[in-house]
């Protein structure tokens, strides 16, 4: 099972002083940030991708690429990249670029974004959001697989005898996560490909995402990619933690009272009651985070949201310290003890090399 | 089996006269269900808004449904027939009343059969009815019954000496309406689950040879 962080990459007014970081000292904080989740031991980091304020990371493969190169074992992400308003070309060959540059410690996921007036910025149209996810991704998936590729859809121009460049590492594409709050059809996406699926799971109740996954295992299985709990399911979670809970409670109340998302709505209290976020001690982190998977059943990556609405890097880098020596390695623990050994572990280059090769030597 | 049917009322007072005309309205069509001779059980769930204006607020905020909103919401689009009560502010529904069907899915009361009503302090607003209160419904693909009732304070007061308060004659029109969706042998059957199958999804983008 692979733990990490994704950050949305907001730049947010700290309401604690009032004072707002710059982009620039934003980028470099997410860089740092990035660096220090391999120094405490988490396997993966994971960026979103915006265009628009109060948001930076536009540019999420050139950002992976830097922090490539100052890491050694983290695998880098995105969360999410928008496939229904980036060119698929330009996304094969983006992150198959990163994929050689950092070794095979790459992969992505594919979201279509929240923000509606990104579509028709780039000459798309909102109202055909599934449409637009469904043919970029099939292009995607073509290009990463076969050498030359002639191709015509709705959205793009036609492709003639083209080959995306550079192929992908060891001829093994980037996994790919579907990354979706509400969508039945990108469950149904994600089963039919055999690839995984990300539930953001942070700011809504738990049946919701229920029904979501176990719509994903069950066409999992349908398509034959393996039983329904072998799956690739990863989940999002929210947590601040302090020694004593009461000071973790009284410290990020302010954030949680402005915060960009919930701000101004329910209370901490109703807040913490009613979804995955965990404001206390490292144990009741560790205690909410093992009842994922009594709910959505054994899974392969949790991604904790850490460096969000205004919270300092000082801050930030501490919460890291404390998941890394204090949380995660209780939950690898826990999470093994029990664990079906049919059910795999969070994809990875190696493994997905490995399997291919298996396949290859092995008769139909 | 069981029908139900779902009172929603925007009143904010305690007592309220939205209440009051909801509840009047409920009265006559149980009475009108009675009379029809049903068979089937008539449940009846009465949504006050007041209780859940927190979690109606909170909900534009967080974009999901705290547990009693949720239990309203699933009572509401899961009901047999409606009734939906508000009082008039500033020349419409109550922002409250507005706000609860915001917060539900917009699809989700297509097909069911409203009942609607509002409370007021002057007849001049009655048409609220009519331009405000009907239109919402009929985005929502709702079924709104032809007889709409409207109860000004002077309404509560007003009995001529040679027959029925005309109050009490619109609210035992309305209820005659809505009966029969409460009463008739099939009830309005269950949107099926759709879930498009992905190559159908793909065949569906395929250039045109």
């Amino acid at each position: 099972m692979q733990f990490g962080i994704f950050t949305v990459g907001d730049v947010t007014m700290d309401p604690t002083n009032g004072r707002t970081p710059s982009e620039h000292e934003r980028i470099k904080a997410m860089v740092t940030i990035a660096q220090k989740a391999e120094e405490v031991g988490l396997d993966v980091f994971a960026t979103g991708e915006h265009h628009n304020p109060p948001f930076v990371p536009s540019s999420p493969t050139t950002m992976l690429g830097y922090v490539a190169a100052r890491t050694d074992h983290l695998i880098l992400s995105t969360s999410t990249t928008l496939i229904t308003t980036n060119d698929p070309v330009k996304i094969a060959e983006d992150f198959a670029m990163l994929q050689h540059l950092a070794d095979g410690r790459v992969d992505l996921m594919l979201g279509r974004g929240n923000t509606g007036p990104v579509y028709p910025w780039f000459g798309k149209d909102i109202r055909q959001g599934i449409p637009l996810a469904v043919e970029n991704y099939a292009l995607l998936h073509k290009l990463w697989r076969e050498d030359t590729v002639d191709w015509a859809g709705k959205f793009r121009t036609p492709l003639q005898s083209f080959t995306s460049t550079p192929r992908p590492l060891d001829d093994v594409p980037p996994f790919v996560w579907h990354g979706s709050i509400r969508s039945p059809e990108i469950a149904e996406q994600a089963a039919y490909y055999g690839d995984g699926f990300f539930a953001n799971n942070i700011f809504w109740p738990k049946e919701h995402f229920k029904q979501l996954i176990g719509l994903y295992r069950e066409r999992y299985a349908y398509y034959g990619h393996g039983s329904a709990d072998q799956a690739i399911v990863g989940l999002g979670g929210q947590v601040f933690m302090r020694k004593n809970s009461q000071d973790a409670v009284r410290e990020f109340r302010p954030y949680f009272d402005n915060a960009p998302v919930y701000g101004h709505g329910p209370s901490l209290e109703e807040f913490t009651e009613q979804t995955p976020l965990t404001v206390g001690s490292p144990q009741e982190v560790i205690d909410k985070t093992l009842t994922f998977r009594d709910t959505f059943g054994d899974y392969q990556r949790q991604l904790f949201l850490m460096d969000h609405a205004g919270l300092p890097l000082k801050t930030v880098l501490e919460q890291l310290d404390i998941l890394g020596e204090e949380v995660v390695p209780v939950l690898r623990r826990e999470f093994a003890a029990g664990r079906p050994a049919h059910v795999p572990d969070g994809p990875t280059h190696q493994a997905l090399v490995a399997r291919r090769d298996n396949q290859e030597v092995s008769p139909a | 089996m069981t029908r139900h049917l779902v009172v929603i009322t925007a009143g904010l007072g305690r007592p309220s006269s939205t209440r009051l005309l909801a509840d009047r309205l409920t009265a006559a069509t149980r009475e009108q269900v009675a009379a029809q001779g049903a068979t089937d059980d008539l449940d009846v769930q009465v949504v006050e808004l007041r209780d859940l204006a927190n979690e109606i607020a909170q909900n534009m905020v967080t974009g999901f449904p705290g547990p009693q909103l949720r239990a309203a919401i699933d009572a509401t689009t899961g009901a047999d027939a409606l009734i939906a009560v508000t009082p008039v502010f500033t020349g419409s529904y109550s922002g409250l009343f507005k706000s609860f069907f915001d917060v539900i899915d917009k699809d989700a009361l297509t097909g069911t059969p409203v009942l609607i009503a509002a409370t007021g302090g002057t007849p001049r607003h009655s048409l609220v009815l009519e331009h405000a209160m009907r239109p919402l419904f009929t985005y929502l693909r709702a079924v709104v019954m032809p007889t709409a009732v409207y109860a000004a304070t002077a309404d509560w007061g007003t009995v001529p000496a040679d027959g029925d308060a005309p109050l009490a004659t619109r609210i035992t029109r309305a209820a005659t309406e809505l009966t029969p969706y409460l009463t008739a042998p099939a009830p309005r059957p269950a949107p099926a689950e759709t879930l498009t199958p992905f190559a159908d999804q793909l065949a569906a983008l395929a250039p045109q040879e």
